[in-house]
């Protein structure tokens, strides 16, 4: 019940060098990590990989302590992958634990998948710690607009992210609040078998429900009385500048992503 | 049912950056049937002191007893405590969930395992001391109803478990002036009637003036004054720093002892006031 830990999508404000990036440069940078990830086949690439995304967090000034916290949600999923993959994978036999054998390609498969979905996360959530989430809708929406033309809707795809990821806090804190009213009239969230658990959750869903459109209705009509029209036309306080530095560190990723693609 | 707090602490977030402290070393007793007031400003530690007193958070440091249980303890049932101090959360018809305003106010009372005849007792019973016709509404959906009947319906589901303590979050926010008055009315006669202990938080200095014996003001997760109205209105300097003020007639009666009047400053009611000035004026109205 403890929603506050929750760190995915959060954002540390900061000025560091990677903060001042253009959301478009490190939104372009994480697809081409995510591009190298995939493409990278060997110990050498992965391990120069990792050290390019050391050398960004670094740059970052984030507390390392907290960048690494950003892997504990997806524990699960990791140690799922990394399991299945070094007890199920077929070839020279290393040595046998009880039902389970673990192979010599399947320890390397484990292993490899497991550094690939570590700096995946790790990447990506640098993404979301480092830049705002207007900034993060800002970069999205003008790297879209070019597909305007083929009728992909950049401007409200933009804002229902924004909106979106506004909301959530608010909605878990909504959350919290009716739960705790249910709990004073002796609701029990925890304990029976799922089907009890599942009827359970109808004091707390119905009346989130009602309070998400409640929310919704007053939104809209409060944008509409501050001019909202669309993106049609819209002019922005803060302007997204692509400047020097921007240049060089978009240059350094593309030559780095060519280079240990085509030679690991 | 008394509820007794020692060296309550209680912090948000603990061990991380953004660590706030909410509550800090707050001792307090509340006896059985008393009428209590807390005031205080925004961000003062109300909300967090009240969820306190049914043990829906438990104290970082220090201990909270209910009825002599200690509520951190781990054989203690917070289910059987709730429903002996009932909560009236801020707007609790956002928290209104039922089909019908029977399913929804007999919702505690079901939790606390009672037969169907005698939820519908209790229902029956709770509506009616809000105000409500039973027959009349019992089939209807919570949400078809107006905003001022939503609240008496949303207050009566915490009362159709007849608790012996029960604490209200401004209860009468958001809510035209008769509503304000006939839903406080309708808690003093809980009180007077049934002997139950309120426990009332308010933003307004004259509703806690007229209805409460007892006024505890917070501040900083502290309890700064804690005393009869009465004494605590005497407090005017420390209440106005504090941004909360005095009743408008308690002020005016200040403001003419400050003209040079001799009243008697001690006063919480237009009609001890108007007494009071009569007297001192030398009996003409």
């Amino acid at each position: 019940m403890r929603f506050r830990n929750l760190t995915i999508g959060q954002h540390i404000p900061g000025d560091s060098p990677i903060h001042r990036l253009d959301p478009r440069t490190k939104i372009l940078g994480t697809a081409l990590l995510i591009v190298l990830l995939f493409s990278v086949d060997g110990f050498i690439g992965y391990a120069l990989v990792a050290l390019a995304v050391a050398a960004v967090i670094h740059l970052s000034e984030l507390p390392w302590r907290f960048v690494i916290r950003g892997l504990r949600p997806l524990m699960v999923i990791l140690l799922l992958t990394v399991g299945l993959n070094v007890f199920l994978t077929e070839g020279e036999v290393l040595f046998r634990l009880w039902f389970l054998t673990v192979t010599r390609e399947g320890l390397v498969r484990g292993l490899m998948m497991g550094t690939r979905l570590i700096l995946l996360i790790l990447g990506t959530s640098l993404l979301t710690l480092t830049t705002s989430p207007i900034q993060l809708t800002d970069g999205i929406e003008t790297l879209l607009n070019p597909f305007r033309r083929i009728g992909v809707p950049a401007h409200e795809l933009a804002m229902m992210m924004t909106i979106a990821l506004r909301f959530i806090p608010t909605l878990l804190e909504e959350t919290e609040k009716i739960m705790k009213a249910q709990m004073a009239r002796g609701a029990d969230f925890q304990s029976g078998g799922l089907m009890q658990r599942a009827k359970s959750l109808i004091p707390l869903l119905v009346p989130l429900f009602v309070s998400a459109f409640r929310r919704a209705d007053e939104l809209a009509i409060a944008m509409e009385a501050r001019g909202y029209r669309g993106g049609q036309g819209r002019t922005k306080f803060r302007e997204l500048r692509f400047g020097r530095i921007d240049a060089v560190a978009m240059v350094l990723s593309v030559a780095f992503t060519v280079l240990v693609g085509v030679l690991f | 049912m008394s509820i007794r707090l020692e060296n309550v602490s209680y912090r948000y977030l603990e061990d991380t950056p953004m660590e706030t402290t909410a509550l800090a070393e707050v001792n307090l007793e509340i006896g059985e049937g008393e009428f209590v007031g807390i005031i205080g400003p925004t961000g003062s530690g109300k909300s967090t002191l009240i969820q306190h007193f049914n043990g829906l958070l438990l104290p970082t440091s220090g201990k909270v007893w209910v009825d002599g249980v200690d509520l951190a303890h781990k054989d203690t049932q917070l289910r059987i405590i709730r429903q002996k101090v009932g909560m009236v959360f801020q707007y609790p018809e956002h928290q209104l969930f039922g089909e019908t305003v029977l399913e929804d106010v007999g919702f505690g009372p079901q939790n606390g395992g009672l037969p169907a005849e005698e939820v519908e007792q209790r229902v029956r019973r709770a509506l009616a001391y809000v105000g409500l016709d039973f027959e009349e509404l019992k089939d209807q959906s919570p949400f078809e109803l107006s905003g001022g009947q939503k609240r008496r319906v949303a207050i009566a589901g915490v009362l159709a478990m007849e608790p012996s303590v029960l604490i209200l979050d401004e209860p009468t926010a958001g809510l035209d002036p008769k509503g304000r008055e006939e839903i406080l009315d309708e808690i003093c006669a809980l009180h007077k009637e049934r002997g139950i202990t309120v426990i009332l938080v308010s933003h307004s200095m004259e509703d806690v003036a007229r209805l409460v014996d007892r006024l505890i003001v917070m501040d900083k997760g502290r309890v700064v004054l804690d005393g009869t109205p009465v004494e605590v209105f005497r407090e005017a300097d420390t209440l106005r720093e504090l941004g909360l003020g005095l009743p408008q007639v308690t002020e005016l009666m200040h403001e003419l002892k400050a003209k040079g009047l001799a009243v008697n400053t001690d006063i919480l009611t237009v009609e001890a006031a108007e007494e009071e000035i009569a007297r001192v004026m030398g009996g003409q109205r």
